[in-house]
């Protein structure tokens, strides 16, 4: 249905430039400019403040006033799609990475991939993990085999720079100081429970998971891990995976692959 | 339409994940929470949690804040589905949204968009509303809204567009009473004789939050819905006015902004409540 006052407030409302609505008017003035920016701030302010709580460690790196206009820019150029808010940013990490601004920041997008990862954890399905007693009742001869079902919150965010440390840093997890050891790292998020974990991954860790989480079983993803890193430990990171709470279930290899009656 | 709204005629609050431990703590003599429902979209974790544990112990409004159902435009199918999900698993007293629109095309701006009052967005309204109503499978409430600007275009007033929808498609209304005293503030009218002419036998939820004030392009005040602050004085008195003449209506204490603590909102709900005890009392007298 044709309908003008919706196409002119929309066209209106994330830019600044364009004139007001047609059609529209006050008791008190004839072109109320004043009070058609009470809704373009509106739009504009509550989904810089949906990004804000979202994103609270990139705002707290980078400053109030900065967040600000960078979320500003983001949400003319990327306005939200739904309107199930708890989602809208997924895409503030590619934003920020081509935010010239913040060029000098180079680690700062990934950070925000982290969090992006965090709030979707959050919202993520609820599953109860396997506990440890189901890995220890295993068979040793065919636990090479076993794949891993692994829980719908995990989500693992690699990069260039040490943002697992950076994150905990900044959200309080660890008390903030220069970074002694700058360099690539990778972090797990996962929420097995309510609350929301941010665990910084050991060497080859997030190759490990990634081949389980791509469904292959457990001596091909210690393969590829060892491919990535020679330093895999392989108990380390089975330490890690169960006791992260990553496990939703542990799938049996079929018996005949291994001969078995 | 099968399930009627039918929230207890007590004070409610609007819930913030905040207060959680506080409220879980005591029984709280609150007579029903409310919730934004698009806040309970995602698939699991705390917020289902918190919302199952107040469903279990009191009253629940869902309040939708996302439809857009003031738009011209078809309803966003998959929302509506996402609705149904919701008030089939928590089964709320009540289900309520606005008279306003929020998005066009595939972009969601997040605010409470007016709309003229015509003959054409009157029947695409009451269209709406019954397909909200035919999928949800209950009677929803309808909220004035707090609104900037007049529409040139506007040929009916807003108290007769709401009596007409409500007549039409048998929802029932959700008077805001700021909304009331923000708009007419805003509009150089008069709250009260609005309130004198709303169809109060319509009106099934009766919501009370605090308003900023700013100033418009003439220099004068104007008022922003700002859910911010305690409810103002003259917001009190015209609740007053309205449940003299109505008798205990289900009221809701919305405070979204600058949340303060479980105390603070309490004693403003505790305001309401008594208001209400006095109505109940003067209408048994």
């Amino acid at each position: 249905m044709l309908a003008p006052f919706e196409v002119s407030f929309a066209d209106a409302l994330l830019d600044a430039e364009h004139p007001i609505p047609c059609g529209i008017t006050a008791h008190n003035a004839a072109i109320p400019t004043r009070r058609f920016a009470v809704y373009r701030n509106n739009v504009v302010a509550g989904l810089v403040k949906a990004l804000k709580s979202r994103f609270p460690v990139v705002e707290k790196i980078v400053g109030e006033e900065f967040f600000a206009a960078m979320a500003r820019a983001f949400v003319v150029e990327r306005p939200p799609r739904s309107p199930v808010l708890a989602i809208y940013g997924d895409e503030f990490a590619t934003f920020i990475a081509a935010f010239d601004p913040a060029r000098e920041l180079a680690y700062l997008a990934d950070v925000a991939r982290l969090e992006a990862a965090r709030t979707r954890a959050y919202h993520a399905a609820d599953a109860t993990p396997v506990d440890a007693g189901q890995f220890a009742a295993l068979d040793a001869h065919t636990v090479g085999g076993i794949r891993i079902d692994m829980h719908p919150s995990a989500e693992i965010v690699r990069s260039r720079y040490p943002i697992a440390t950076i994150w905990a840093m900044n959200s309080g997890e660890q008390e903030l100081a220069p970074v002694e050891n700058w360099r690539g790292e990778d972090a797990l998020v996962v929420r097995p429970y309510l609350d929301v974990l941010v665990r910084m991954l050991l060497p080859g860790g997030a190759a490990f998971l990634l081949a389980l989480a791509g469904g292959r079983p457990l001596d091909e993803a210690t393969e590829a891990a060892f491919a990535d890193n020679s330093n895999f430990d392989l108990i380390g990171n089975l330490a890690g995976l169960i006791g992260s709470g990553l496990v939703r279930d542990i799938l049996l290899p079929e018996p005949e692959k291994y001969g078995l009656p | 339409m099968s399930i009627i709204s039918n929230l207890p005629a007590r004070t409610g609050v609007g819930f913030k994940p905040a207060h959680f431990r506080d409220i879980l703590a005591a029984t709280q003599p609150i007579g029903f929470f409310e919730v934004h429902a698009e806040n309970y979209m995602g698939a699991g974790g705390a917020p289902h949690v918190q919302l199952g544990a107040l469903r279990e112990r009191y009253a629940l409004s869902v309040h939708g804040v996302g439809l857009s159902i003031g738009s011209m435009r078809p309803l966003d199918c998959d929302h509506l589905a996402r609705l149904k999900m919701l008030c089939d698993r928590y089964a709320p007293e009540s289900f309520s949204e606005h008279l306003a629109w929020s998005s066009h095309r595939d972009i969601y701006f997040n605010d409470l968009l007016p709309l003229p009052y015509t003959q054409q967005t009157l029947a695409r309204v009451a269209e709406h509303i019954d397909a909200v109503q035919t999928a949800l499978r209950r009677q929803i409430l309808l909220e004035n809204p707090a609104t900037y600007v007049r529409f040139l275009e506007s040929t009916i007033s807003e108290i007769d567009f709401l009596a007409e929808v409500s007549k039409r498609t048998g929802c029932g209304l959700l008077l805001d009473v700021n909304n009331v005293f923000v708009s007419a503030m805003n509009d150089g009218t008069q709250p009260l004789p609005y309130l004198d002419s709303f169809p109060l036998d319509r009106v099934k939820e009766i919501h009370l939050g605090g308003h900023d004030e700013e100033a418009d392009d003439a220099g004068s005040t104007l008022l922003i819905d700002a859910h911010g602050s305690p409810v103002s004085a003259a917001v009190w008195t015209l609740y007053a006015h309205v449940i003299a003449h109505t008798g205990a209506i289900p009221t809701l204490i919305e405070w979204d902004n600058d949340v303060p603590d479980w105390p603070t909102l309490r004693a403003e709900a505790a305001a309401a409540q008594d208001i209400l005890a006095d109505a109940s009392r003067a209408s048994a007298a």
